[in-house]
């Protein structure tokens, strides 16, 4: 006798709850989520795309673009490294105060990106510790790339190593042991037996970093001193003209960075599905 | 004596691993490690082998003053008891590793370790599977590969944690026989850790028995389950089967 | 080998090489980069001594800002909590087409750039935006009002609560539910008596990061915000204003009283979720 319906699990739940909560759910994202994004399509290229590409050609646009760009290209190398240092660190040695090194570590995610800006103008402004020496020597900190550059690095240091730090640590230290009883050096050591195993991880905390770093806003809105052509980002370009009611500007060059989000999530949701062992084991933003 | 570890001592924080541990063993013989958890057995293994430092105590190998000579140099070879396969490199890669990363002055031709891998893949029967990964085989392969990896830098001596721990029953039967097989054969000092008694007296020329970081014994396995000098040694010991020459003889032959 | 006092170690040396470089240069970069900046913005406000603190503390204006953000930043997370575990729900217990789109359109708010989000929130929510005429219709406003910081804050919070209950919803011992459908209660009973309780303790943790992130926000904010002083003015703002007066002190005071209000209600959550999880 072939059983017409199946009857429903003691786990499952009822089929219109079921829908109810999927439909609840998916509004909930459509209206938060996937609207914003939309939106800023629709607005920068409603005009049609000439006006959007004008708006992306623009002299003070392009050194934004360049800024980020430059900014970019500074700040994650010297996070990737540091995250590789500090995992190494952390993951293949026994020592005192690990986990307080690790809290600092995350210190960036618990502080306002304001803030982030706001310690360096504290050390380097006119007004802090270094300002008077630093003016007399004529070099320029807050208000130049410098500051910029420190600000994102802040902000963004913590990516890397928290990729890495669980992803290292879950390894364990063995097959850099046999390395090193085989006659490797420690270069040699990294290099062949470290790197392939952690290459994924790497890229992932690398792809993350990098899209924060492109698109940070608070930290380097403090440290940036909104000089347009100067020292005016892609986000603080975006806000430039937002204010001045260019609106169409504004959402061409924040669909730039909408669709390198959309890229990141989509190299992220990649990498998460078809290496989802090599890439932290523990996951947490 | 050609090996002399005298009252090496080592502490984890504050847990006591090793309290002043002393043997002498000759060259080229075959000692095992034998002991519960927590004896200290894989500590002074790992000491041995450069990868854990002795608090105190002092090891002369062959006339030298091992502990200062760094694990990289020591040339001794290590085999892990999850074997700490490089999983991203194939067999041969594995194998070829020690040979791949000396100096430029030391490191022969391509040629040269490419036959030498040939050469470890035929003697641990491993023929042909060079260019496998590690996740594509068996416990008892990836044995027989970390073997090879270890022989192939021409260590000194030979260490080996736990090496039959992760296999079942009957591939370790066989397994064993083998080592002891090749160890006759190449003649290097080899020390063993193993929980197993059975195995150790089966396999080893000397066996120290080892109990919270200290020796309780050490000596040829008749003379440890004759008469054992203290009651932890006879307790452990006990009810073991001795293995009779046939069943030697027939183990040997299964695995040709 | 010689002997190292055991006692006096505070690290057990490992055959590894690199220990000094690796270490060395994290606490170098550390230093330069977290400890020294913040160190000056706990020192500065000493400028103006306890009763310049005081003084700022006790603004209006300033208190208006910290209640705004923390306000708005509660409202946002407990939206979050609620949504947030609908959203996880239905992606680990429920299959459907285009679940694995959903799953990753869940990041985008940690992808997006917060100016791109706060533009785009802005014009949303404006009078005549694609919602905010709607609700306009409805004398809702949610532009340069309080209820467009909520907003603007939900979104930003949206993945810490999800994020954080997957894993935990993926583990779940299914063995529980069965156990009480066995013993006859109904899928709301099991799941008010035995699941919420299995999860609280994440929902807490994903509802503390979702705070914690909202508080500091920036960039979403102010375009939606209107800033208007003792209305709609976030606490950052303030900072950025006063610096912008040149007064270092005021803003590293208000930056101050930022971190110590963060970190006492993250450890009341945190001690809350602890007591959870060990009621058990």
């Amino acid at each position: 006798m072939i059983q017409l319906f199946k009857p429903r699990a003691p786990t499952e739940d009822h089929v219109l709850l079921r829908w109810a909560l999927t439909l609840l759910a998916l509004s909930f994202i459509g209206v938060f989520l996937i609207l914003p994004l939309a939106l800023v399509f629709r607005e920068a290229f409603g005009d049609g795309f000439a006006a959007a590409w004008t708006a992306i050609n623009e002299p003070d646009a392009l050194s934004a673009i360049r800024l980020t760009l430059i900014t970019a290209a500074i700040a994650v190398p010297l996070n990737a490294v540091f995250g590789i240092a500090a995992s190494w660190a952390v993951a293949k040695f026994d020592f005192w105060g690990k986990g307080l090194l690790v809290t600092l570590i995350d210190l960036p995610f618990s502080i306002s990106p304001v803030v982030s800006g706001l310690i360096y103008v504290l050390v380097f402004g006119l007004q802090g510790w270094f300002g008077e020496s630093l003016r007399d020597h004529d070099i320029r900190i807050i208000f130049a790339l410098p500051g910029i550059v420190l600000a994102t690095i802040f902000v963004t240091f913590p990516f890397v190593a928290r990729e890495l730090i669980p992803l290292m640590s879950d390894q364990g230290r063995e097959e850099e042991e046999a390395a090193v009883s085989l006659g490797a050096s420690g270069l040699s050591t990294f290099w062949r037996v470290t790197l392939p195993n952690i290459k994924w991880g790497l890229l992932y905390g690398v792809l993350l970093c990098n899209a924060r770093a492109m698109g940070e806003f608070g930290a380097v809105s403090v440290v940036s001193g909104h000089i347009r052509g100067l020292t005016d980002t892609m986000p603080l370009h975006i806000e430039a003209l937002y204010n001045d009611y260019q609106y169409v500007g504004a959402f061409a060059v924040a669909s730039l960075l909408a669709l390198l989000a959309l890229v990141t999530l989509t190299l992220k949701s990649i990498l998460e599905w078809r290496y989802a062992d090599e890439i932290a084991a523990v996951h947490h933003h | 004596m050609s090996l002399v570890i005298e009252k090496v001592t080592k502490e984890f924080g504050r847990f006591p691993a090793l309290k002043g541990v002393s043997l002498t063993a000759p060259k080229g013989s075959f000692l095992a490690l034998l002991g519960p958890s927590g004896s200290g057995k894989t500590t002074l293994l790992r000491i041995l082998g450069g990868l854990e430092y002795a608090d105190l105590g002092h090891v002369a190998f062959e006339g030298e003053d091992w502990l200062t000579i760094p694990a990289r140099e020591r040339k001794a070879g290590f085999v892990f008891q999850q074997y700490a396969l490089f999983k991203h490199m194939t067999v041969a890669k594995n194998i070829a590793f020690g040979l791949e990363v000396r100096p430029r002055r030391q490191r022969p031709r391509a040629a040269e370790i490419c036959r030498r891998v040939e050469e470890l893949l035929a003697l641990m029967q491993l023929d042909g599977l060079g260019g496998r990964y590690p996740s594509q085989l068996s416990g008892g392969q990836r044995q027989r590969v970390a073997l090879a990896r270890a022989l192939a830098i021409e260590p000194r001596m030979l260490l080996l944690d736990e090496p039959f721990g992760a296999l079942d029953a009957k591939v370790r039967k066989d397994l064993r026989v083998w080592l002891r097989n090749l160890h006759d054969r190449l003649g290097l000092t080899t020390i063993f850790v193993t929980h197993d008694q059975e195995e150790a007296l089966e396999l080893a020329d000397l066996v120290a028995v080892m109990n919270q970081g200290r020796i309780e014994q050490i000596g040829a396995a008749a003379n440890l389950r004759n008469s054992p000098a203290t009651p932890f040694v006879a307790e452990f010991l006990s009810g073991i089967a001795t293995p009779s020459p046939s069943d030697l003889s027939s183990s040997l032959a299964s695995i040709h | 080998m010689a002997a190292l006092a055991p006692a006096l170690r505070w690290r057990n040396p490992s055959a590894l090489p690199g220990f000094g470089l690796s270490l060395g240069f994290t606490l170098f970069y550390l230093s330069a980069l977290v400890l020294v900046p913040l160190a000056a913005l706990v020192i500065r406000p000493w400028e103006i001594g306890w009763s310049g603190f005081w003084a700022v503390l006790s603004d209006p204006r300033v208190q208006h800002a910290l209640k705004l953000s923390f306000g708005a930043s509660l409202i946002a997370a407990a939206i979050n909590t609620v949504f947030g575990l609908i959203v996880a729900w239905v992606l680990v217990r429920y299959r459907f087409p285009g679940k694995r789109l959903l799953d990753a359109v869940v990041d985008l708010p940690f992808a997006l750039p917060t100016a791109v989000a706060g533009i785009a929130l802005s014009a949303l929510y404006a009078r005549n935006g694609w919602i905010g005429q709607p609700l306009q219709q409805f004398g809702i406003t949610v532009a340069y009002t309080p209820l467009g910081v909520v907003m603007a804050l939900t979104f930003i919070g949206l993945p810490f609560v999800v994020r954080t209950l997957q894993p935990i919803l993926v583990e779940l011992n299914r063995e529980s539910e069965e156990a009480a459908a066995t013993l006859g209660a109904t899928r709301f009973q099991t799941m008010r008596r035995v699941i919420l309780p299995m999860l609280a303790p994440s929902l807490l943790t994903g509802a503390a990061l979702a705070f914690a992130r909202a508080v500091g926000e920036y960039g979403s904010v102010i375009f939606i915000a209107g800033n208007l002083p003792g209305v709609s003015e976030i606490a950052p703002l303030l900072i950025i204003i006063k610096l912008n007066e040149n007064d270092y002190a005021g803003a590293a005071a208000i930056g101050v009283i930022m971190l110590a209000l963060s970190f006492v209600m993250l450890l009341t959550l945190n001690l809350l979720q602890a007591w959870t999880a060990s009621r058990r």
